[in-house]
């Protein structure tokens, strides 16, 4: 019993360090269109980052980029490049910049930006078609924009 | 990496792309629309004042899968065309307290040949833009002293179904100048801004990336002269409008509502990117 308790304080304890290690959207420090530093301060888990990149309501990677690891996930989309060999040409600290915010590496992408909060144009409450007020929650949170991007570390050739 | 390396880089994996072409084929389909032995203008060039932005204009149609497009061109597999025929009843339909219908004043729906392919369009005399539906609920509140039919209400779709038909085979021609200049000019702006959590704007999926897929999406250039359509994952006929409303909804913005000014603005321009591809009728997406 107690040993258990002192568990879930140890856990607490945990997660409340992570709270603390954790940026902000509007706090991230970007160089080169680059995220040197972790957004979550906990490494990514990147079975996780798959479901992130396969689920319409998370990431939704794959109704944009195809990639022969993912090819169970079905009917990828065309509109980006195939990301295979991603980890090959980018970096950690890339991907992350790229998948946080993708405008700074690519002026004018139409790859939307999962770690944003504000400065859009009729925000809506996720998909319901109702206003939203910024600051919106971002799409993905920085555990998960973590996750995405240790399993598009997997991504070599 | 920078800059000048990803592109190198995309241009590498462009070329394996290739490689995988043959799961999807990318390019709208190289087909044909006969519809009881009358050809169906689905392909046309680019309007001029597009400035090359759409170097041919496509049907919707094209983008469609085989099942779909053989739907569209027989009239007893089309599920759209049954809305036509309700759209008759309601023509002839007594309705209001003036005791009339559209055929007392009308006569038959024949009289509506040739509109659905000049509409939106602004009308002189009020300086509003009007589509089909904004003419017919015109009617009903101030000649019929019957009350407006709703947006998505099945009556309008039908009437509308009904009034398209007429012109089915007549190229979409929509006026952008004199009266029309300012609603374009808006709705040209609004089809280039890029809403919402997304940051997507029209432009983004219709025009820069038509004939990519969407996931499972086809891409098509978004372009409205098949409405209303059937929709095979509704069951029911959309509007135009009704269609704007999902996919600015799909791009997590706030959306427009049907007949506000700036629906009623893309609306018109959203069609003249349309003008030389023929008025479908009823036309069958999924
Ligand atoms: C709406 C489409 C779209 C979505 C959704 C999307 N992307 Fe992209 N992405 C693009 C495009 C287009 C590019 C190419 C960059 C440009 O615009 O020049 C790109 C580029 C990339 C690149 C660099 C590719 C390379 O070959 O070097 C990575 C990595 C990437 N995206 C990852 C992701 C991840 C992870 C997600 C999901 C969290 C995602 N993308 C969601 C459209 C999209
Ligand atoms: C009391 C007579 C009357 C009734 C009833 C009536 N309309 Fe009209 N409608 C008119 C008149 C008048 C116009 C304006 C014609 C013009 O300006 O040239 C008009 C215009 C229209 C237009 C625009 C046509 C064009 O070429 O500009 C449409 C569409 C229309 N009516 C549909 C309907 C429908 C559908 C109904 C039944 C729900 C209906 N109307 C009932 C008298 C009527
Ligand atoms: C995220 C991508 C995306 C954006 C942004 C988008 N759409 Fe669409 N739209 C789609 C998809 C997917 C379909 C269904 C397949 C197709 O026809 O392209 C569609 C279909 C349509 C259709 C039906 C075409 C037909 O022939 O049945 C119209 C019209 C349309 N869109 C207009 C618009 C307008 C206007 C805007 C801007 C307000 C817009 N769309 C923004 C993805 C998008």
């Amino acid at each position: 019993m107690k040993r258990q308790f002192m568990l879930g304080m140890a856990i607490s304890a945990f997660s409340a360090g992570v709270a603390m290690a954790q940026v902000a959207p509007e706090n991230v420090e970007f160089a080169d269109g680059a995220i040197a530093q972790s957004l979550s301060g906990t490494a990514g888990n990147a079975d996780d980052g798959k479901k992130v990149f396969g689920t319409a309501g998370l990431g939704n990677c794959v109704a944009c980029h195809a990639a022969v690891i993912a090819a169970d996930i079905p009917f990828p989309g065309t509109v980006g490049p195939a990301l295979d060999g991603v980890a090959d040409r980018w970096s950690e600290g890339e991907l992350r910049g790229i998948v946080a915010n993708a405008k700074i590496m690519f002026d004018g992408t139409i790859m939307p930006s999962f770690y944003k909060t504000s400065g859009y144009i009729r925000p809506g409450d996720a998909y319901t078609g109702k206003a939203g007020t910024e600051p919106l929650p971002p799409i993905l949170s920085a555990q998960q924009i973590e996750d995405v991007v240790a399993y598009l570390l997997t991504f070599k050739e | 990496m920078k800059q000048r390396t990803i592109k190198t880089a995309l241009a590498a994996t462009a070329v394996l792309g290739l490689a995988f072409a043959g799961m999807a084929s990318a390019e709208p389909v190289d087909d044909t629309l006969v519809i009881d032995g009358v050809e169906i203008v689905t392909k046309a060039a680019g309007a001029a004042h597009l400035d090359g932005a759409l170097p041919e204009a496509m049907s919707g149609w094209h983008f469609r899968d085989t099942e779909t497009r053989a739907m569209q061109a027989d009239d007893f597999d089309n599920p759209g065309m049954i809305y036509v025929d309700r759209g008759l009843d309601l023509w002839n339909a007594v309705d209001g307290t003036e005791g009339k219908s559209c055929a007392s004043c009308h006569e038959g729906p024949e009289a509506m040949a040739g509109l659905r392919a000049v509409t939106p369009r602004v009308d002189e005399k009020t300086g509003k833009v009007m589509n089909i539906e904004s003419y017919v609920n015109d009617c009903r509140t101030t000649r019929m002293g019957a009350e407006a039919w709703g947006d998505k209400a099945v009556e309008l779709t039908d009437m509308l179904a009904l009034i398209s038909f007429q012109s089915r085979g007549e190229l979409m021609n929509v006026a952008i100048d004199g009266a029309a200049a300012p609603f374009y000019e808006k709705g040209k702006e609004i089809y280039y801004t890029r809403f919402g959590q997304l940051e997507l704007s029209c432009a983004s999926c219709h025009e820069d990336n038509y004939g990519n897929y969407i996931r499972s999406d086809h891409l098509s250039q978004g372009q409205t002269n098949g409405f209303p359509v059937y929709r095979l994952k509704d069951a029911k006929l959309t509007t135009p409008q009704g269609r704007f409303v999902g996919c600015v909804r799909d791009t997590r913005a706030e959306t427009f509502k049907i007949g506000s000014d700036e629906f009623n603005a893309l609306e018109l321009y959203v069609a003249s990117r349309g003008n030389g591809l023929a008025v479908e009728g009823v036309s069958v997406r999924n």
